[in-house]
């Protein structure tokens, strides 16, 4: 009795003693999670704070103003104003004349070379416009604003440090104290870059857009939603209302699953030697782009669309059955309609994947270099996610901003489908 | 045409219901119809349309090789007894002749000739597939329309068409399945007649630039897959090691220790990493981690590449912490109540119990969800094409620049790549290895998750 007694006693002690260590194991293993969450948010943080610091600045685009002189000698010595000879004319020759005039302190080659890069190339075009406009412009002199080049911006964006020597920036002294002359004189502005959402690819940053790379995602994911959501619905109700528990389902369904965790790249190899060597296809097409697509996302549209099937509870079919609908018309007037919410959530999430995914467009060929916006689905284009890879290969500094702007649209356009899909979900799906 | 046949279909659609409402005597006598009018409609409608479609499909599919065989037949002689590259490549200045890329005055007369004969061939076999067409579906369905009377089960047969429709629809995901084996493997054996599969699974040079001239220096050709192995299992690695941990722990605390409100707000910002595209990803490990990781190992005296395998491995770890933690997560709160109870009624604290009884009962699961996240690491391509490099070095030195299976295959074929060279057909090789060294992951991943379901089910 004792004996036992004084068992318990040490037990309870030896107990006792332990807690405090387990209190403190306890505590610890508790802070190994706070700090993993912690990591993990840390990560996101980060990655956003990144990104968007380096990407804010493609909206803005520096513009210089530039005292034009339309001498009638460069552009038209024979008088004759036809529109012709007015779009033939050299404008280059005038930019660089007016230039020459207005900065004087430039000379000698490699100066002048300066000055003349100082102003994107897309200015003989911005000079034509206007003088077809109005011919009356000839022989007259204005101020026009233009487009900077891509290493000016980036020196009045200040990514470009003036401290460094001269031969570690892509921009000379000689520039600097142009910028800044005119910078004194109110000649320089910062103004919304409308041409990022309008312009094609350039090979020069200040003048590339993701214009061409917005119609060819929109163009790409047009084919792939049209093909995956009909086959992907057709499939999911099939597989969920009318398949016999047999071998070939099961094939079926195992099958569906592996392909959702097959990598997106090894859909390129399919692509590539299906679509494009075999049937013929031409390459770097949205359409090609689209059935590559389609094929990766049907899935995860078959997988989501069997779960909202599922959820619809068997009172509303055995309801129809009992109204005397045949099996089809219990489907398609009873239980799809319930279950189409779901459906199109998953089937906008599919989207989303889609939208972000390029490996597979690498392979068939959408990484070429395309300065015209497509218009259809034949037409050679890329898409977002590729332009961006695309640029972020340039060893230009100025794209290393163009990418993160695109990045930065290409989230905003995930957030605005995944936004959709949730409202979409809250909104509509019926709890039972 | 097809805009025809459809509306060809339509008209047949409205003339069988109204044929179904007057054999019964208008729409008074509708109840002695088997089914509804419109199923009548459908019916005819869908035989008139899709024998059409089909011959049409046909047609187009197998239409270009016959006019292009009838081409070369009607072409001199000499022509026809070129060697396959030179014919290949008349083919396709021919092609291009007739598409307006070339102008008709660069080339030979015999060309021209032979394209004439081919756009002419063209608009022949276009009317000629058109009228076949038109004619099948009027006939078909004229015919469709003759069996329509007031017995004829035309809703038991609308619909099973329409189900063998859906069967077909599912059917997509198999074929999906024999597309990609057969494409990968048919340019894969293709390949193993140039490298033998010995050497290119064991061999441990990978350089597969090909001499293009004999005496050309510096392109052996070696295809030797090892480091490209080494180089996608160390990467994997690195990014399991960063995301195991944290996406376990942030699992073990959102589902055991979180109370909900924080958990609602938490979940969700950490699903974000699941929603970023790799290629934003890439661009970060690439301008970001990558130059980070360089300046950190210059100041403790650590030559870091600048495209190491730490910086690829460490993004990609990032990437899957979602995929692990949300795995974890259904694995864990799966785990029934009464353990906890159980394990709490002895005396054990919360971390006690999570180690000792829930998450060797939610271990088999979680196991699962790791061989995934694996698979999903060997498989990415864009962070490691951007970030991890091109050298195909055989190291286990982190800090080094590797290449993976994923990288040389988009490298080696991206861009015009033609299908006679090992070195295209290399990628699909690789691509073979790849398909089924995760196909083996995810059987068995999915088979270990889905029979601990069923567990406690």
């Amino acid at each position: 009795m004792t004996e036992s007694a004084g068992h318990q006693q040490t037990t309870q002690q030896r107990v006792a003693a332990s807690l405090r260590r387990r209190y403190a194991a306890e505590m610890r293993f508790r802070a190994y999670g706070v700090f993993a969450v912690a990591v993990g948010l840390l990560f996101v943080a980060f990655l956003f704070t990144s990104i968007i610091s380096k990407g804010y600045t493609a909206f803005e685009q520096t513009y210089v103003a530039v005292d034009v002189v339309y001498s009638p000698e460069l552009i038209d010595p024979a008088g004759s104003r036809l529109a012709e000879t007015l779009q033939a004319a050299d404008y280059q020759a005038v930019l660089r004349a007016s230039l020459r005039a207005e900065f004087p302190q430039f000379e000698g080659r490699t100066s002048l070379r300066h000055l003349y890069g100082t102003v994107s190339n897309s200015a003989e075009q911005v000079l034509r416009d206007r003088v077809l406009a109005n011919p009356a412009l000839i022989g007259g002199h204005e101020r026009v604003w233009l487009l900077a080049h891509g290493h000016i911006d980036m020196f009045v964006k200040g990514q470009i440090d003036r401290n460094l020597p001269e031969s570690a920036r892509p921009i000379s002294d000689e520039e600097i104290a142009w910028v800044d002359a005119l910078q004194t004189a109110h000649r320089v502005q910062i103004r919304f870059n409308k041409a990022f959402f309008t312009a094609g690819d350039s090979r020069e940053p200040e003048q590339a857009g993701v214009a061409g790379a917005l119609a060819g995602s929109a163009l790409t994911l047009f084919m792939a939603l049209l093909l995956s959501f009909p086959i992907g619905v057709a499939a999911a109700v099939y597989l969920e209302e009318f398949a016999p528990k047999n071998v070939w389902t099961d094939i079926i369904e195992v099958n569906i699953n592996n392909l959702a965790a097959v990598p997106s790249i090894v859909f390129g190899l399919l692509g590539l030697a299906m679509f494009i060597q075999f049937f013929g296809l031409p390459r770097s097409v949205p359409l090609v782009g689209g059935l590559v697509l389609s094929l990766m996302t049907l899935p995860t549209i078959i997988i989501t669309g069997r779960a909202s099937l599922k959820a619809v509870p068997p009172s509303i079919r055995e309801a129809a059955f009992g109204m005397g609908a045949s099996p089809m018309q219990m489907v398609l007037h009873h239980v799809l309609p319930l279950a189409l919410p779901g459906v199109l959530t998953g089937t906008i999430i599919g989207m989303a994947r889609a939208l972000g995914e390029s490996a597979p467009l690498l392979m068939i060929g959408m990484v070429a270099f395309i300065v015209d916006v497509p218009h259809g689905l034949s037409d050679p284009s890329t898409v977002l996610p590729v332009q961006i890879y695309l640029w972020a290969q340039s060893p230009e500094r100025a794209f290393v901003e163009r990418t993160s702007g695109a990045i930065m649209v290409l989230l905003g356009f995930l957030l605005l489908m995944n936004a959709v899909a949730v409202i979409l979900r809250n909104r509509f799906e019926r709890r039972w | 045409m097809i805009v025809v046949i459809l509306l060809l279909a339509s008209i047949a659609f409205q003339w069988a219901k109204h044929r179904a409402i007057s054999l019964v005597g208008g729409t008074r006598g509708i109840r002695n119809l088997h089914s509804l009018p419109a199923y009548y409609g459908m019916y005819v409608a869908l035989w008139c349309a899709l024998p059409a479609l089909a011959v049409l499909g046909v047609w187009h599919l197998f239409g270009d090789r016959v006019v292009i065989g009838m081409v070369l037949a009607q072409m001199p002689l000499a022509f026809q007894n070129l060697p396959a590259d030179q014919a290949g490549l008349l083919l396709n200045d021919l092609r291009n002749v007739v598409a307006g890329a070339i102008p008709m005055d660069t080339v030979r007369p015999e060309i021209v000739a032979a394209a004439h004969h081919w756009q002419q061939l063209n608009a022949q076999s276009a009317v000629a597939g058109g009228l076949l067409a038109l004619s099948v579906a009027i006939i078909v369905g004229v015919l469709a329309l003759r069996t329509v009377r007031s017995d004829l089960r035309a809703r038991n047969r609308v619909e099973k068409m329409a189900e063998w429709a859906l069967l077909a629809s599912s059917g997509i995901a198999v074929l999906t399945t024999v597309g990609i084996l057969a494409s990968v493997l048919y340019e894969a054996i293709h390949f193993f007649h140039f490298v033998s599969p010995i050497d290119f699974l064991f061999g441990t040079t990978w350089s597969p630039q090909m001499a293009m001239r004999d005496d050309q220096v510096g392109s052996s050709g070696a295809f030797g897959a090892v480091p490209l192995f080494a180089g996608t299992l160390l990467i994997a690695l690195i990014a399991l090691v960063v995301s195991v941990p944290v996406g376990l722990f942030s699992a073990i605390f959102l589902a055991e220790y979180a109370v909900r409100s924080v958990r609602t707000v938490i979940k969700p910002l950490l699903e974000i990493l699941a929603g970023i595209p790799t290629v934003v990803y890439g661009f970060f490990a690439a301008l970001t981690v990558g130059p980070l990781l360089r300046d950190f190992g210059v100041s403790v005296g650590l030559t870091v590449a600048s495209e190491s395998a730490l910086s690829a491995g460490l993004v990609m770890g990032v990437m899957i912490i979602p995929f692990i933690s949300s795995i974890a997560d259904d694995m864990i709160t799966a785990v029934p109540q009464s353990l906890r109870d159980g394990a709490y009624a002895l005396g054990a604290t919360r971390s006690e119990t999570i180690r000792n009884v829930v998450l060797p009962a939610a271990l088999p699961g979680i196991v699962g969800g790791v061989l995934l996240a694996a698979s999903r690491a060997i498989g990415e391509t864009m962070i490691v094409v951007m970030a991890a490099g091109l050298s195909a070095n055989l190291t286990a030195n982190p800090f080094q620049a590797v290449t993976t299976v994923t990288v040389q295959i988009a490298t080696l074929l991206v861009g015009d790549s033609e299908f006679d060279s090992p070195k295209t057909l290399a990628a699909f090789a690789l691509g073979l290895v790849l398909f089924f060294a995760t196909l083996v992951l995810n059987v068995i991943a999915l088979k270990v998750v889905r029979k601990y379901r069923e567990q406690y089910d």
